[in-house]
Formats: C-alpha cells, structure tokens, sequence
C-alpha cells in the first residue's frame, strides 16, 4: 500500500526486487567473516575477564604464562597508553577516549563482571586458553552497584570515583547519575490542570541484548613501520578507525580499518573491544592476532540495551486531545556514561502533538558492561511507557485507539519536546494505514481453548536517525557495467539499495553495478552504517556520483557527435542528440565508446546531510492469545505499517520491518538480563537469554507507507530501526485487552503474567 | 581444553576396558548433544571419551512380546520415525519428539538423556511412568535396575566409574493404557523445562474407572522424580477432571522446587498442577482411544 496524494515519479530501478549483489557469495558460504581471517603467520589470543562486577585490581602477576611454551605475547593494560581524555564521535554512539580504554582492558577497577584484566596471544587457541590460567590476579572485591535504586541512593558506593555528573548544567561530584537532561515546551502543570483525565504509569525494562548471530572479532597485524592494520567485524569502520586512534594514542594515518562481512550487529559492533588488545599483542609479538569472543563474553562485556524505569503521565481534555505529558527516563547506562538518553527524550512523545511537555532523562552508571546503540537506541523503552499510557487513556475515555492516534498525531509543523519542527511526515498515514487494514477490520475470533483468552493491541513508534557524510566512486567499464566503491559496510541489504539508486540514474540494471564495500584508505570518510542513515545518505551519495557520470557522457556524447553538450538529452537510459534525429546511443554502447572520446570515466560523490529528514513513524498491531492457566503468549498474527519515504528495495525494507518486530517480540515476552546482586548475568547462553526461534513467531504482516523525504532525491527515509519501537507496548496493550491486566515491567515473561492474574484475583 | 583420547569402542568389552583404564577421568559418548557442550564449556576435563554407537547392543531398537528394548545411543528420530513403536509408546514419543529440534533429535539418545541425570531431563519422565528397567554393562558382566532410582543427583547416577548403559528396556503396557508428557517452555523450542510432567494410567474394563497410574515430574527436584502419593490418589477414580485435578494437587505437595533464573517456586508448583492435570487427561484419551481400536 501506497499513499495517494503523492504525483509519482515514475522509477525503473527503485521499488523493483532484484537479487541483492553479495547473494551468492552468503547463500554459498563464500563471504568472508571476521573470523574467517587467514593470514600468513597468523596466531590466536584470548582475553582473561574479571569474574567480578566491582573490584579493585590489587596486583596482576603475568610472569608465568609469559614463560608457558607456545606463549608470544601477554598484555595488561600497562601496555597501553593512557588515554587522553577526549570526545569520540562514533555516530550514533558517543563516549570518551579514557573511558574507551579503560572499558577494553581495566586498568585500576574492573568495574564489570567479563571486564578484560590481561590478553594472550599464542601458536594456537587452545594454548592462549591454558595460559590464561596461568595468570595470576589479585582482586579486592567491591560493593558491586547492580539497580538503578542502588546507584541514585544517597551514599552508594561509586562506580568511578572521579566521575563529574552534569545535572541540567550543574557539576556534580561523588556520583552515580552522570547526566541529567531536561527537555520542556509550554506549561505542563497548566496542561494537567486542563484535563479530564490523566493517567500516570510507571515501566520497568530489562537490558536487552542485540544477539547478532557472529560474535565480535578482531585480528590485528602491527608492522614494524608503525602500520596498523585490523580486520574486524564493524558497523564503523572509519569510527573504529578513529576510536583506535584515540585509545592507542596513535595517528589516524596509521590505522587501517577492513570491514569484513558482518554476522549481525543493531548497533552493537559500533564501538571497539577486541581490536585495540589485538594491536597490543601483535605489536608485542610481531605476528597478526586474531581474537574471536565466545557467547558468554558477548553478553557479559558487549553493550546491550539498557534496562531502565520509565514513567510517564498523560493527560487529555473531553474531546480526547493531549493537553499535557511528562516523562522521567532513567537508563543504567553500565560501568560507562552513555544510555541514550537524548534519544529517547527525543523519541518518547514524538508521536503526538503535546503543548506542554516536559521530559527528564537520566544517564546512569552501574556495574554491568556499558550498553551500547541497539535499533532505535533509547526509543523502545521510552516508548513503552508512552503507548501503554495512551493505551489506558483510550481505555478510560473509550476511545478507539486509532482514532486517538489520529486526533493527536504529530504533523509538518509541529514541534517535538526538543525543539525542532517536523518536515513532511508518515505519522498520520501509518496510522490510517494499520486502520485500512484487514487485519485491525477482522474479528479476533474465540480462543483456541477454555483455559485460553485473546486480545488485540495496536501502539505506535518513532526513530529519528540521522544523515552525515558518506562517499561513492563509480568507474563506468567499458563494457557498460560500472563498479562503485563504498565505505558503507553492507548490514542488511545496503549493497542492493545503494547499487539500485545509481543504477535508477544511470539508466541501467541493478545487476550492472558492481558493489564493493572497501577499507578505511581505500575511500572517501563514511559514517557508520547505523542510525538508519546507510540506503538514505550512502544512497544520496551513489545519486550524486551517478549524476557526474551522466553529465560527462553526455559531454562524451557531444564530442562523438560533434554536437553541443548542451544537445544532448538522456532519457530512459539512452543518450539522444537533439538536433539530430536518429543519433542514439544506450549508456553501454557509450560505454564502449568511452576510450577514443577521452578515456574511462569516474566520479566520486560526497554527501554530507544534516539530519535525516523527519524519521520513520510505524504503526503495529497484534493478536495474541494467553493460556491463562501457564502464561504462556501466542502471538496469533502481526501487523506492521511504517513509512518508508520511497522503498527502494521494497523486500528488504520488509525484511527490516519482520526484524524489528520479532526482536521486539523477544524482548516484549522473554529476553532479560538475570542479574544475581553480585552484577553476574546468569543467562549468558542463547538456552537461558530467550531470543524468539523461528517457531515463536507468526508471519509478519507488512504495510510500506511511501510519504517522500524532501532531503533525498528520490524521498527514501532510512528505515532499519523503527520497526524494534512499537511491539513491546502493542503487546502489552494486547495483554491487557485479553486479561484485564496491565503489564508494567518487561520481559512479560509467563511467571509475571501468572503473577498479575493472581494478584488481579486477590482484588 | 585438555587433550583426550578418542576410542570408538565395537564392543561392550572394549568400551569397559578403557572405562576401567582411565576410571573417572573417562566418559561414553553417545550423541555427545550433552557431553560435547559440556567439555567445551570447561566444565569438566577428561583423558578419554568412549564412542559407543558403534556397540551394536548400544545402537539395537527391538520391539517384541515383553516389550521395547531401545539402545542406549539409538538417537531420537529412530524411535519416533517407527511407526509400531510409536504406536504403542506415545508418551516416549512425545518426549522423543521435543528434545532439542530437528537436529539436535538426529543424535541425541534416551541414554544419553538419563545418564546426564539432569533434573529437567525430557527423556526420564516417561521411562519413569512406563515402569523402565535400564541395563548396564561393566567388567563383571550385566545388571538391570530399574529408571527410578538410576539418577541419584543432578549429573549423578548409580553407575560405577567402568559401567556403561548398554539399553532400556520400557515392559509392554497392558491393554488400555495410555501415556503422556509436556513440559512447560516459554519458547516453542530450544528450552530447558520449567516443569514436566509425564503421567500414564491403566483403565479398567469399563473404561470408567482408573486402574493405575504413575505420575513423574521433571525440573521440581534434584532429580526427576515420581509423584507416588498423587498417582495412588487416582486407583478406583473415574477419569474426570476432577480427579485430575486433585492429583495435579497432591503432585504439586510432592514437588520440591528452587527459584532460579528460569522460574520460580511458586510458578513450578502451579505448572505441576496444570501439567498433572492435561498430561492425565490426554493419557486418559490415549488409553479409551487405544481400547477402542
Ligand atoms: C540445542 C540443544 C537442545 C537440547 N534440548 C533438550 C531438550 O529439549 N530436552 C532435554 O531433555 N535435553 C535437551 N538437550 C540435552 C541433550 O540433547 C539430551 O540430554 C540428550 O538426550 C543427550 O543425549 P546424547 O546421546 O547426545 O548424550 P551424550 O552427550 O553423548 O551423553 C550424555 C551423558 O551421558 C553419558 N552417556 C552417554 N551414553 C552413555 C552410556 N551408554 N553409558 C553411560 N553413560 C553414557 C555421557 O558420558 C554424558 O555424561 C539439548 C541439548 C542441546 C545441545
């Protein structure tokens, strides 16, 4: 489905489905992953973590794992430089060049549980293992701050001792809370006092794991010139490029970063862990080093989501119109600053049009790994609250939730809590869209058996993302097929949809583009593939550097025909001269022509786009069916529309949409971090981290809204990360249409939901 | 990982032999879907791993007049794939049929399931309520003891350092019975249970009235355990709800569950109730559907 109003421009490449280009290469288990690094002299390391979650380290002795044979190199952090304090922009992640060091490898404190204290590298793996044994550390155990009533209550112990917290402005010493922001339009309290109804709601979230399928890796070769080069697994490879800079104290120029193929990542492979321990051993050793991580260190030490406690109050008038909300966002952000907060005071009531709101955030640090960007980072949890607040609203106004969503949508114009005004958005038209459904027009049907109860849930969800800089070069061959070069590493189909948008102006196939994803000294800066910039900018990139080449062949053109350029037309993929009737040549018989009218063509096209034009709005709705007597959750069927300004390749915008929504399943029903009072996970496997298989979801049904961006060419929204927004409180809503209850506090695992339906018989 | 020997034994004999040499420090491997993941995981080290597919006793499936007799690596699909067999035992079906997946079912074995004695174990439950006997071998020759009992802990069992499972053997069930077991998962699969339950009975000739029953939970105990006191509640009973009801009760009393990461006490105790209840009711069904034909 489409929206109408827009007069359309008519694509030939764009909103076609085409085979992606890096196809065979992944179906026939020929692409090359991080781990699948082979280089001559190439040795294994593996990284000695702290068992505890909060601990001084006394005395690291690594003499006898130095002599064990086999051995060429142990690290500490006394073999890396101390960190300048500095800003390291990542893109969607943005931290500290000490706090990036420290967070690899733990210098005074190990202040996570899996925090690396010492490194090995060795002839091969299994003797790194054992050396690892060898190694002796001396901890002094802490008080480990696990809860984020903990790490706010007066006297807690500190996570660093140094830490400056920034409350609105104010410098804080002696604390947890390193940040608090606060965002606020109108007059809240005169808002409430306007309403009729008001509805307050407080939420509590689990951390969240991205649980991308390929661990992270790194291998890292140190030459003897000072040239470093790391093979890793990376949505950043010129952020990685430059947060290695930074915490190896190292020039830019030195470091090259190669992108391998990437199993998976949702934000969670933006930041370095393993690489800079990778330099550190071959530098020491004088071989490339290859580090893989095992699952347990992926949970224990990536960056998850952060859990956190939501509350949010509502209020509307008679008619059902929002007259004022307020929102208090508090993350634990883990042992580093960082929860994305901003984010999510940006997110969480940008569906709506609110007068007078007020949104405080918290960025909180406490003894668990630093959590890092996972799809629409900050805005899934924000938005729980919100949605199931709005759901209730509804419930106490009887109003239908569509309709509610309507009346208070955000529209062009209309300003969200952090200041800026909407450009042209699919707010409205997602909404409409899930109405127009047959879905939300089918009945729910009874339920499957007596002890069973079914209900329906609806929620909305918003992801900003973001534009910045990107480069494409395009060699046009002679044969008519032209290479583009892109710094852009390729995480969900990106190759395709970047290949598609020059095609579309070059007038040619898809599969007449040759992608390639190449290293950090082979192309020009690009940001990371993240924030759901990549189709978008990388995109709008590709379209300038075609643009280039159909202005030279049209110069190629002229000087064939000895005519003016300014004769020459292109049109449909073929050039015309249009003072000569029947003077016509396609882009690849041009092509051919290409060395005697001044030799091959290429171009380089560079964007830098301030912002993303809007964001992405989606709408979801789901059936779901309870067995009331286990707590069991069936989700019966699946609805999701969302904006995608133009759908490029509209199958895997689709496939963003599914995964989205099933990681938001996961994290809605069953994913949590069990976290004992010594800050130890205690499901640190894919058998006890609940992700959904493939038996626990239904087919996703997917509705792609076009309303166009303004900020690109051919209007695309980047879309890769609204999708994971709505279905945490669409199923909440759901639940309680089917029990009664409200579900506050996630995962709404079955113990919990049995839990409320006792507690709603007691009552 | 520590290095260690791999011996694919031929026969019982063989694979006692190097049970004996390396004594605690050797263990057999059946479709290693348990042992391998542990060994990697470091939780244990070994000098010798004993592969006894290729011991034919251990790889042998009959079904005959006294009853089944399976081999002790006889994986999964091969008892759920045979169509008499499954005919005649559907509550080993049920659990042969949800171990793990697809994959996991082309290896894993129901000796491999109760020699790893876990609590949660799909596999024992169901031996445990068709009144199973288990044969092992060691360098004095043969005994058999029966499944309840076997599983002396998590991970423990009553086998000697130098014995070996060689098969179990489940009787032939008289006519108008019927057996059944669930487990309550979050997921759909991949899980470990919360609670199981395997219950089986025998009807009387009228069908109106419950001859025997046994009732066996999983994942409420340090081992999996039979629930004696909820299954004597049922004799004379008709096949009602209600006396489901009760026993799932008295089964819930005879548990004895922890909290931790994967449920609660409170919430095992409730699923023992529901599972006794539906797991009784769909082997009262089996065993009406199994004296009609
Ligand atoms: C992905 C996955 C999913 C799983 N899902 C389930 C599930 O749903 N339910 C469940 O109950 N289990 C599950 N398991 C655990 C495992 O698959 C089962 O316990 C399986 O039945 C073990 O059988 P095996 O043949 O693979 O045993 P192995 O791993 O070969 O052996 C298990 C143990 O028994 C010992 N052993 C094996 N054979 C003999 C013998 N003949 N004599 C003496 N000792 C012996 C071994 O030394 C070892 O200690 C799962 C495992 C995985 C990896």
């Amino acid at each position: 489905m489409t929206s109408k109003t827009e007069p359309k421009r008519k694509f030939r490449v764009v909103g076609t489905r085409p085979i992606r280009h890096d196809g065979w290469d992944k179906v026939l288990g020929r692409a090359a992953y991080g781990a699948d690094v082979k280089l001559p002299g190439l040795v294994h390391g593996a990284v000695l973590r702290s068992p505890h979650a909060h601990a001084r380290i006394v005395k690291i002795d690594t003499a006898k794992a130095e002599k064990a044979p086999g051995v060429l190199a142990v690290m500490t952090a006394a073999d890396m430089p101390v960190a300048a304090s500095q800003v390291l922009d990542l893109g969607e992640e943005v931290t500290n060049a000490t706090y990036a060091s420290d967070r690899v490898m733990a210098r005074a404190k190990a202040v996570y549980n899996g925090h690396p204290v010492a490194a090995v590298a060795a002839v091969d793996l299994n003797t790194a293992l054992e050396a690892l044994t060898l190694i002796d550390v001396v901890y002094e155990v802490l008080t480990p701050v696990v809860t984020i009533e903990q790490a706010m209550a007066p006297g807690a112990p500190l996570v660093h001792d140094d830490l400056v917290g920034d409350d609105i402005g104010e410098r804080v010493e002696h604390t947890n809370v390193a940040e608090h922001i606060r965002y606020e339009v109108g007059d809240p309290e005169a808002g409430f006092a306007e309403a009729s109804t008001i509805v307050e709601l407080e939420c509590r979230l689990s951390r969240a794991h991205q649980g991308y399928i390929e661990p992270q890796t790194a291998t890292a070769f140190w030459s003897q010139d000072g040239k470093l080069t790391v093979w890793t697994s990376t949505q950043a490879s010129f952020g990685q490029r430059d947060a290695l800079a930074g915490v190896l104290m190292r020039p830019v120029s030195s470091i090259k970063v190669v992108p391998m193929e990437i199993g998976g990542g949702f934000g969670g492979k933006i930041g370095i862990y393993l690489e800079p321990l990778a330099a550190v051993l071959s530098r020491k050793c004088g071989r490339p080093v290859k580090l893989v991580m095992e699952r347990r260190a992926v949970f224990d030490a990536t960056g998850p989501a952060p859990g956190g406690i939501v509350r949010v109050k509502m209020g509307v008038d008679d008619k059902g119109l929002i007259t004022a909300a307020t929102a208090d966002i508090r993350y634990g952000a883990g042992a580093y600053p960082g929860a994305q907060i901003n984010p999510a005071s940006v997110c969480v009531f940008a569906s709506y049009r609110i007068a007078n709101a007020r949104v405080d955030g918290y960025d909180i640090v406490i003894n668990l790994s630093k959590t890092s960007a996972y799809r629409a980072p900050g805005a899934p949890q924000a938005t729980f609250a919100t949605e199931t607040v709005v759901d209730e609203i509804c419930r106490r106004i009887g109003m239908d939730p569509a309709e509610f969503r309507l009346l208070n949508a955000s529209k062009e114009g209309d300003r969200r809590v952090d200041g800026p005004a909407f450009p042209r958005i699919g707010n409205v038209e997602v909404v409409e869209a899930i109405k127009g459904s047959a879905h939300y027009r089918s009945k729910l049907g009874p339920a499957s058996s007596p002890a069973k109860k079914r209900g329906r849930g609806m929620a909305s969800g918003f992801w900003q993302g973001i534009g910045g800089k990107s480069t494409v070069t395009i060699s046009v061959n002679n044969d008519g097929v032209v290479s583009l070069i892109e710094g852009s590493v390729d995480i969900g189909g990106t190759r395709a949809s970047i290949a598609m948008q020059a095609a579309e102006v070059l007038g040619i196939a898809a599969e007449d583009v040759h992608p390639s994803v190449v290293d950090t000294d082979s192309i020009g800066h690009t940001d990371l593939t993240a924030g759901s910039r990549t189709t978008y900018a990388t995109g709008a990139a590709a379209i300038k550097a075609a643009e280039q080449v159909v202005e030279e062949m049209k110069n190629r053109a002229a000087l064939a025909w000895e005519t003016d350029a300014g004769n020459v037309r292109f049109e449909d993929g073929v050039f015309s001269n249009a003072v000569a009737k029947g003077q016509r040549l396609t882009f690849k018989e041009l092509s051919g022509k290409l060395g005697a009218t001044g030799g091959q063509i290429s171009t380089t096209g560079v964007v830098n786009l301030r912002g993303s034009g809007g964001g992405s709005f989606a709408a979801h709705l789901v059936d779901v069916e309870v067995d009331t007597e286990t707590g069991k959750v069936e989700i019966l069927r699946y609805t999701a529309a969302q904006d995608a300004g133009k759908a490029v390749h509209p199958a895997y915008v689709e496939g963003q949409m599914e995964g989205g929504a099933v990681q938001g399943i996961g994290w809605a029903l069953n994913e949590e971090y069990v976290v004992g009072d010594d800050g130890v996970m205690q499901n640190a496997s894919f058998l006890d981290y609940r992700m959904p298989t493939t038996l626990d979801v239904p087919t996703i049904e997917t509705i792609i809204v076009e309303v166009p961006n303004e900020r690109h060419p051919f209007g695309v929204r980047g879309i890769g990360e609204t999708g994971i927004v709505p279905p945490m409180p669409a199923i909440s809503n759901a639940l309680r249409d089917a029990l009664g209850v409200r579900l506050t506090e996630l995962p709404m695992k079955p113990g919990r939901i049995m839990a409320a339906l006792k507690a709603q018989a007691a009552s | 990982m520590h290095p260690f020997r791999y011996v694919a034994a031929s026969s019982i004999d063989e694979a006692v032999a190097v049970l004996r040499e390396h004594g605690a420090r050797a263990r057999c491997l059946a479709g290693g879907t348990d042992i391998l993941v542990q060994l990697r995981g470091g939780r244990y080290e070994l000098d010798a791993l004993v592969d006894v597919k290729g011991v034919p006793e251990a790889s042998a499936m009959r079904l005959g007049r006294a009853g089944l007799d399976i081999g002790a690596a006889v994986p999964c699909y091969r008892i759920y794939e045979d169509a008499k067999v499954a005919a005649a035992y559907p509550g080993i079906v049920d659990a042969a049929s949800l171990i793990g997946g697809i994959q996991i079912q082309s290896r894993a074995s129901l000796g491999g399931n109760l020699c790893n004695a876990a609590p949660s174990a799909d596999g024992i439950g169901p031996l445990l309520v068709h009144d199973a006997t288990v044969v092992i071998a060691g360098p004095t020759g043969t005994r058999t003891v029966p499944v309840d009992g076997f599983c002396t802990a998590p991970g423990s069992t009553v086998l000697d350092d130098d014995e070996l499972v060689v098969s179990v053997h489940v009787p032939r069930p008289p006519t108008r019975f019927g057996a059944a077991y669930e487990r309550f998962i979050p997921r759909n699969e991949m899980d470990i249970a919360i609670v199981g339950v395997a219950s089986s009975l025998v009807l009387d000739r009228s069908g109106k009235r419950i001859e025997s029953a046994r009732i066996a939970l999983a994942s409420v105990a340090p081992t999996p355990i039979v629930a004696s006191k909820a299954a004597a509640s049922l004799i004379g009973e008709p096949p009602s709800e209600e006396a489901f009801r009760a026993a799932g009760e008295i089964a819930a009393g005879e548990a004895s569950p922890i909290d931790d990461m994967r449920g609660t006490i409170d919430q095992r105790r409730d699923l023992v109730r529901v599972l006794t209840r539906r797991t009784l009711a769909l082997a009262a069904q089996r065993a009406s559907a199994g004296a009609a034909r």
